[in-house]
């Protein structure tokens, strides 16, 4: 088994099932109708995603593990996603920004690793890349109306914002998974992601008023499995059936 | 003996009985469309008694994948065919580019705009464009990104002011 190629995967699943599990919750609380949809259908891409990136992971491992046992049957410190994943739901702008900002990383994401090497990650991300297509234009959208909206929207997208740019350098500190995966064909350094990423959210933020945040500390640790005090919470909740009831099947 | 039909050819006759069965699976969300009109049907096999029926999922999240393997089981198995194997394709990765031409007039004729061809146009992957599926006008525009299901939004037309889903292109 190539174990960075295991774990190169598993953590695209990681990052999908985290954010999908949280913005699962806001089904039935969104402010109207249309958008409680768009958020519960955002959720299914990001969860169907990581159910495809865990079965392929487990495939890779050749251990008998499937996408159950990856998704409900690991622990906190085996998690690989980025913390602004995990990071409570905050008001509608707080999720509705840490969607684009991490909608935009995908798309870069996606449209690189449509090439990988590894035949089936590119057929996942070739899938992923058209969804993101349609995320990132509906966060994006949503970004623009409540930072140029009212005096109280644009506050509370600006907060939002501020609270969470230190999360955003995880996306681009690659390690050693990232740079054999780069070297291998099948993954892509995550540094050479910075700059469009970086032009497209410049762009989108000044379209909406807001003031892009200063480059500061940044958290990180997320990846290597050291995590924020959410994600036992979270966990938690999405484990629960499983570990109470292990192997229990609809 | 294995038989494998090649992309197209329908001509064996066990196959083309398995493949007609088959036609009685619809997608469970949008029940005018077959599962082969949908492209979500890539590939029948018999080896033996054994059925091995290709699938590829739509959207990745997309709750009706399960319900129709569990559709083509029962099927098949009414039908008399008890082993059956279910395998999903995902690469090539599906794309509305899959839809069958019958598979557009159908959608049209219970009102839902079918995809734009050619989805590597940006223009047509982001939903501009998009005509009425009642009276054709262009004249369109997009009231949410979702509608009813994932694959589709929801429009309304300013010519006779009908809304109206639209498949969007993937």
């Amino acid at each position: 088994m190539n174990s960075a190629h295991f774990s190169y995967v598993q953590r695209l699943g990681d990052n999908a099932l985290i954010l999908g599990q949280r913005l699962s919750a806001w089904c039935g609380h969104s402010p109207f109708l249309e958008e409680d949809i768009a958020m519960a259908n955002t959720a299914l891409d990001l969860i169907g995603r990581a159910r495809m990136l865990y079965t392929h992971a487990a495939a890779i491992e050749g251990q008998g593990r499937d996408e159950d046992a990856l998704a409900y049957g690991r622990d906190e410190r085996q998690f690989g996603n980025f913390l602004i994943c995990e990071l409570p739901n905050g008001d509608f702008a707080f999720t509705l920004m840490r969607q684009y900002l991490i909608d935009e990383y995908h798309h870069q994401l996606f449209q690189v690793l449509c090439m990988s090497g590894d035949a089936t990650l590119a057929a996942i991300a070739a899938k992923a890349v058209k969804e993101t297509a349609y995320h990132v234009r509906r966060s994006g959208d949503w970004v623009v109306r409540l930072g140029d909206g009212t005096d109280e929207s644009h506050r509370r997208c600006q907060c939002a914002l501020d609270d969470l740019w230190a999360y955003t350098g995880e996306f681009f500190a690659g390690d050693a998974i990232d740079s054999a995966m780069a070297a291998q064909g099948i993954g892509v350094d995550p540094a050479e992601l910075a700059p469009a990423w970086r032009e497209a959210v410049a762009a989108q933020l000044k379209h909406a008023t807001l003031v892009q945040p200063r480059d500061d500390w940044q958290a990180d640790g997320g990846r290597a499995g050291l995590h924020t005090e959410h994600m036992g919470h979270l966990l938690a909740e999405l484990q629960f059936l499983q570990r109470a009831y292990p192997g229990l099947k609809w | 003996m294995v038989v494998v039909n090649p992309p197209g050819d329908v001509s064996t006759p066990a196959l083309q009985a398995v493949r007609a069965v088959l036609d009685a699976v619809c997608d469970p969300e949008i029940p005018i469309l077959t599962i082969a009109d949908l492209g979500v049907l890539r590939d029948v096999r018999m080896d033996g008694g054994r059925v091995t029926v290709v699938i590829t999922p739509t959207y990745s999240g997309c709750p009706a994948m399960h319900a129709i393997d569990q559709d083509i089981r029962s099927t098949l198995a009414a039908a008399g065919y008890g082993d059956v194997a279910i395998e999903t394709e995902l690469a090539p990765a599906w794309s509305t580019d899959d839809l069958s031409a019958a598979a557009h007039v159908k959608l049209r004729s219970v009102g839902i705009a079918p995809p734009a061809h050619r989805t590597k146009d940006k223009r047509a992957l982001l939903g501009r464009d998009v005509a009425c599926p009642r009276c054709a006008s262009q004249q369109t525009e997009r009231i949410s990104e979702f509608g009813s299901t994932a694959c589709k939004a929801l429009y309304r037309c300013r010519s006779c002011l009908e809304p109206f889903d639209y498949f969007k292109c993937l």
